[in-house]
């Protein structure tokens, strides 16, 4: 863990009231420019003295950025929303209350007041090798200090790792993978992009220095709803080292339609277990149309681990995730852990 | 522009990661510097060719040789083309993520570095076993030829030495491309160690900081030395003039015209 030093480095303070306003700060200054949301990862980074930009832009006076609205039968929850206003909203607890059990679990509350949906998602990953400013391959270096022989790597990647075993540390995210969110991004030179919530994470195989496509200059102003999944059978579960204030060690979420039994229609995620959240696609074809029992559970779970490579201290993660795909698929009471 | 990126390694000590990329640019940027002023020279020089009366007599006075004379067989040309797809695989893996082209390259690079590598064994073995050995060499007995060849492409009449099996800027070709690429492929041979792969234990520790720098920035020097290198030996490939070198790579003949006219029987003896 690095050690706070408290006194940040210089840096120039915008404060825009206008997304207009804030990407013209963003495009003068370019990769100089630090984007600071609810500001819990960002001061992490500024007083560690990791980080050094020229420039901090502040989007908390963008109210066009806040609140929850609905939009098209689905919501459209401002980048600035924070995951209090989310937990409380009463159409999210209505209609989506995955992203409540998400965003409730996050954090502790008064980092849930301050904390933002926007920055909940895009916050960088919790590897203390990479946040402690080592040159490693996510800083630009050549080198992953955490998959080394005598590395602590107790809550790093199982899956999907390429050279970085780092993992993505949002709560909200496979939610929102799950909810087939939509990210709306206004880019550098002021074009709008809608990016599906499970394409807005990046893995290291892409680009290993990124968590999400977020170019410099870029914003994300918006997440998007669809009716889609309004109202589904919902499973969201975190499992971490203490009950509260703390990230996952894996994370699942799920939305499913049934009929009589059968699972007509599914979306599984993972968290915790990647450098971005994982949807569970091959799981998702195996148990739809299949019956929603424990059979079904066991074969989707096994499924679910095919691949993982466990480093030296994570390969509990690998039963965890296993019965976390049983228990989403079956429900919990009807469920038998096994290691 | 930077040649070399440093990082600080836990210790706050100054370490060599890697080239600066600049040098990739700076490299395509002498390829195609290269490309252009070769085409321009040829198009308004007066390099001297063989005249056609000329080739015509000797190709009268050798009917003895067969229509066909081999220049590559069939396994130099099988490694030839397994070798360049291997290389054009890597090079794309390696700087198309750099040039902003984002895909997982990771894999596809390191096992076109293990075909490469084959490759260059199965070619050494080949060459050295089944093949004239030092046709494709270069050293001091080449003088008379390079200078030769020069006053040719300066437009004089020589009758000094003609090439070989291989012409000399082939030769030259091949010397520079063997020790780039034994530089890239013994240095991406250890970085492997660095890489999930079925064949080691993943261990950035094996070398010290410093030997990883260089170990990279050989690597990458290599690399970018072989974007410059490949721009030359397509444009060649390519090139009219050279068409029946190419067509001979992959054919595995050239005429016995062409023999005659570009090649010296005394150097490059044919078995009648």
């Amino acid at each position: 863990m690095a050690v706070i030093r408290d006194v940040m480095p210089a840096f120039e303070l915008f404060q825009p009231t206008s997304i207009e306003d804030a990407q013209a700060v963003l495009s003068r200054y370019g990769a100089g420019a630090w984007v600071l949301a609810g500001g819990l990862d960002s001061l992490d980074w500024l007083k560690d003295r990791i980080r050094r930009p020229q420039a901090v832009v502040d989007l908390g006076g963008i109210a066009a950025l806040k609140g929850i609205r609905e939009r098209d039968g689905g919501l459209e929850i401002g980048a600035m929303a924070t995951l209090t206003e989310v937990v409380r909203h009463p159409a999210v607890r209505e209609r989506y209350a995955i992203l409540l059990e998400a965003a409730e679990v996050a954090a502790s509350p008064q980092i849930r007041n301050q904390g933002t949906i926007g920055g909940n998602v895009s916050q960088d990953t919790r590897c203390w090798y990479y946040r402690a400013g080592w040159p490693c391959y996510r800083a630009g270096g050549n080198i992953c200090y955490a998959d080394t022989p005598e590395a602590i790597n107790r809550e790093h990647a199982i899956l999907g790792a390429d050279r970085c075993v780092a993992v993505n540390p949002s709560d909200t995210a496979p939610a929102l993978v799950v909810l087939d969110a939509q990210m709306v991004i206004r880019t550098a030179g002021g074009g709008e992009r809608i990016v599906n919530a499970e394409d807005y994470f990046v893995g290291p195989a892409i680009d290993i220095t990124r968590m999400t496509v977020l170019e410099p200059g870029d914003l994300l102003t918006a997440i998007r709803l669809p009716a889609t999944w309004a109202g589904a059978q919902f499973y969201f579960e975190k499992i971490r080292d203490r009950q509260v204030w703390d990230f996952a060690l894996v994370s699942i979420a799920s939305a499913m339609r049934t009929s009589g039994g059968t699972i007509d229609r599914i979306r599984i995620a993972v968290n915790g277990v990647a450098a971005r959240p994982l949807r569970l696609a091959a799981v998702e074809a195996l148990v739809e149309g299949r019956p929603r029992n424990e059979s079904t559970a066991v074969v989707a779970a096994n499924l679910a681990i095919e691949g993982a490579q466990p480093l030296r201290f994570n390969a509990y993660k690998v039963p965890l995730m296993r019965n976390l795909v049983k228990r989403a698929i079956r429900g919990v009471e009807a469920t038998t852990w096994t290691s | 522009m930077d040649f070399l990126t440093w990082g600080r390694n836990p210790w706050d000590l100054p370490v060599l990661q890697h080239i600066s990329w600049d040098l990739l640019w700076a490299s395509l940027f002498a390829g195609v510097v290269f490309l252009v002023a070769h085409a321009s020279y040829m198009v308004f020089s007066a390099h001297r060719k063989r005249h056609a009366d000329e080739t015509d007599a000797m190709e009268a006075a050798r009917a003895d040789l067969p229509p066909r004379i081999q220049r590559h067989s069939l396994p130099a040309r099988l490694f030839h083309w397994v070798m360049a797809a291997s290389m054009f695989t890597l090079l794309l893996t390696a700087f198309l993520p750099i040039a902003g082209v984002q895909f997982p390259w990771v894999t596809w690079h390191w096992v076109a570095g293990l075909v490469l590598t084959a490759s260059i064994v199965f070619h050494i073995i080949h060459a050295t076993v089944w093949l004239d050995f030092w046709s494709i060499w270069v050293g001091p007995r080449d003088v008379p030829e390079l200078r030769a060849e020069l006053l040719r492409e300066l437009g004089h009449e020589v009758p000094g030495p003609r090439p070989g099996k291989y012409p000399l800027g082939n030769r030259l070709y091949h010397l520079a491309i063997v020790v780039t690429a034994l530089v890239v492929v013994a240095s991406g041979l250890f970085m492997m160690v660095r890489v999930r792969t079925p064949f080691f234990t993943r261990n950035p520790y094996l070398f010290s900081d410093g030997t990883w720098g260089l170990t990279y920035v050989s690597h990458g020097l290599g690399g970018v030395a072989l974007v410059g290198l490949v721009i030359a030996h397509v444009y060649f490939a390519v090139r009219p003039d050279k068409w029946w070198i190419t067509k001979s790579m992959i054919l595995g003949w050239i005429t016995r015209r062409q023999y005659l006219e570009h090649h010296d029987p005394d150097r490059w003896i044919m078995n009648r």
